[in-house]
């Protein structure tokens, strides 16, 4: 069933509504009480997590007896963002993501990111889906603050993804969404995978075989389940990244999610003007390139890769 | 007056952007301002160059103290502000939230590195800041608590009232914070204006930057002696919400005096044109910010009122 949990008037006619699809199941077993949340939409250009909302609401909503609890799906967080092709929130140009948790008290989206964490808290499990932006494209990930690394790394291992990257805490993160539930007891996991403005379908059904696995793990799906892939967990330190140095057009020669030796070419940064290569980008450690640069132009300083390997092979 | 790039970062398809910097003086590092960090913050760009119009006829008639030196950075975003873009021209991404920056990170951290080296090591730092909210403010000036500031001395700006804000998450990564934390004692300076113009708030600004330069021992020049500065902490602003959406015709501005029970505003409908509600004052107190935007949403923050 679909309810708007949070909404508030535009200026002409038109409120915001933030949507929820609650779907619950019709399981003869004893019942889990158990509720799973996926939420995704926050950024309007990161478009990957609508695929998987929809699969996982075709084919729990074909399967309703083999569901035994409650999933609620939050498809766009960020409606006017999603609407409007702008990753932040149209009308004032702020991220969705550094409102949390919000208070009734203040803006029009501060109210709104408050009523969102309201509804989500007290869930078992929430799946926050990011797809990195137009720039970069992600193998699927987990991305863990180290702070809640111990409780979240078993559940993180459940979602068939091919890498858990624990990074280091920094405090502008903490009025992200999935930060503002954790230290709240909502047990919040981030997905970042494939790239801005794409639905890359393998890795969609990669992450929705992984979200009913974690289901059949919580006792809330009785339906078969895919074999799990094993990911890689990875501290901080075991991750390098790759900056472009030069400005001009960024030409890859290395495919994303590869073995790539120290020193091994990544790509070119070329003047398009002259056609003369003012870069030539190597890998500074052996590993394996898990986020590879997708938008061609560069400044000096763009992200062109960063490689899963590190301190540990430099 | 000694003219220098601070940074410089090229473009494939643009010149060079040059971040310039205006030195007054020699000697010890006074004073640095930096203006515009976001392409719509044409306001401040154009405070700081008043400010380096007026500190060249100062230095001309010999007022800049011995052994001072003053910076003035007028525009650390060009790229954008020539596009009529708020933040960086090809990610989005806000300077002014990658502090203290990064040499070998993505490429707005690596310009707020390449600023915030130049910026280190002046004893007074002002940021000529601009909300997020679309309204017109009372100037002020505002310092961010973060246990090494001394709030006393937002008095020597002799603005009507400084506020001192208790940093949020998001605010860490800002340029008054880190400038703070590296032992600069940093202010924001706010006029009631960002993309447009407005001369008068304008010239209280730079006065006021000239007062503080006069009180501080900077410069040496008549000065009118400005406002007996009331610090007010931020629980003493009281926020008013809109109730309903529609189009708002306001009947206050910055400034007045309300009384408990005054009419601020009406919401009318923006298709049938009939009043939806009125919103009147709760207290008595003085308009701080309002909200200039004829079309207004739910839950928008109208007004802030400073209780008397």
């Amino acid at each position: 069933m679909t309810t708007v949990i949070a909404s508030a008037g535009l200026a002409v006619n038109e409120r915001v509504e933030i949507r929820r699809n609650r779907i619950t199941g019709r399981s003869t077993e004893k019942p889990s009480g158990k509720r799973v949340c996926i939420v995704t939409g926050t950024h309007g250009d990161e478009l990957e997590g609508q695929y998987v909302c929809a699969e996982l609401a075709r084919i729990l909503g074909e399967n309703l007896s083999q569901l035994n609890g409650t999933v609620d799906i939050y498809p766009a967080i960020n409606p006017l963002g999603i609407d409007s092709i702008t990753r932040g929130i149209p009308l004032f140009d702020l991220d969705m993501n550094r409102i949390f948790p919000g208070t009734s008290e203040g803006t029009m989206a501060e109210c709104l990111a408050a009523d969102i964490i309201s509804d989500i808290s007290g869930a078992d499990i929430c799946i926050d889906i990011h797809s990195s932006n137009i720039y970069l494209k992600e193998i699927p990930q987990i991305r863990i603050n180290e702070i809640s690394a111990e409780e979240l790394v078993p559940y993180a291992k459940m979602l068939n993804c091919d890498f858990i990257w624990i990074h280091s805490a920094a405090t502008v993160l903490e009025s992200t969404l999935a930060y503002s539930l954790n230290v709240t007891g909502t047990k919040t996991l981030v997905v970042e995978m494939g790239v801005g403005m794409r639905i890359t379908k393998e890795y969609c059904r990669q992450l929705t075989a992984g979200i009913f696995n974690l289901l059949k793990n919580l006792g809330m799906w009785t339906g078969e389940v895919e074999e799990i892939r094993e990911p890689i967990v990875s501290g901080e330190g075991t991750v390098e990244f790759v900056n472009s140095d030069a400005d001009g057009i960024f030409v890859p020669c290395v495919e994303h999610w590869v073995e790539i030796e120290k020193g091994e070419h990544i790509g070119d940064v070329i003047n398009p003007t002259t056609g003369q290569t003012v870069e030539r980008v190597t890998a500074p450690c052996r590993g394996k390139i898990f986020t590879l640069r997708e938008f061609p132009i560069v400044y000096g300083g763009s992200l062109i890769a960063r490689i899963l390997g590190g301190e540990e092979n430099a | 007056m000694h003219k220098q790039v601070v940074y410089s970062i090229q473009s494939p398809y643009r010149q060079p952007m040059d971040v310039i910097g205006f030195k007054f003086g020699k000697g010890e590092k006074a004073l640095c301002v930096v203006g515009a960090m976001r392409g719509n913050e044409v306001q401040q760009l154009f405070v700081c160059s008043r400010l380096v119009s007026r500190l060249k006829e100062l230095e001309r008639e010999g007022c800049i103290c011995e052994g001072k030196e003053i910076m003035i950075i007028p525009c650390v975003n060009y790229y954008s502000m020539n596009i009529g873009k708020r933040f960086w021209t090809m990610d989005n991404t806000d300077i002014n939230r990658m502090f203290p920056g990064y040499d070998l990170g993505e490429t707005t951290q690596r310009i707020a590195d390449g600023l915030f080296k130049e910026l280190q090591g002046y004893t007074y730092g002002v940021q000529l800041a601009s909300f997020y909210q679309q309204g017109d403010f009372l100037p002020h000036v505002k310092l961010m608590e973060t246990g090494f500031t001394r709030h006393e001395e937002m008095k020597d700006f002799g603005l009507p009232y400084a506020f001192v804000r208790t940093p949020r998450p998001y605010d860490t990564t800002t340029l008054n914070y880190n400038w703070q934390v590296w032992g600069t004692n940093a202010f924001s300076l706010y006029t009631n204006a960002t993309d447009d113009l407005d001369e008068c708030s304008a010239k209280t600004a730079v006065d006021a930057i000239i007062r503080f330069m006069v009180r501080r021992g900077i410069v040496k020049t008549r000065v009118g002696s400005g406002y007996m500065t009331e610090i007010i902490s931020e629980d003493r602003l009281l926020q008013i919400h809109s109730t309903s959406s529609g189009i708002c015709r306001s009947f206050v501005k910055t400034g007045d005096e309300l009384h408990s029970g005054d009419l601020l505003c009406e919401i009318t409908d923006p298709l049938e044109g009939d009043i939806i509600s009125k919103i009147y004052s709760p207290v008595n107190g003085i308009v701080f910010f309002r909200y200039n935007r004829p079309l207004e949403f739910e839950k928008s923050v109208l007004y802030k009122i400073i209780r008397l």
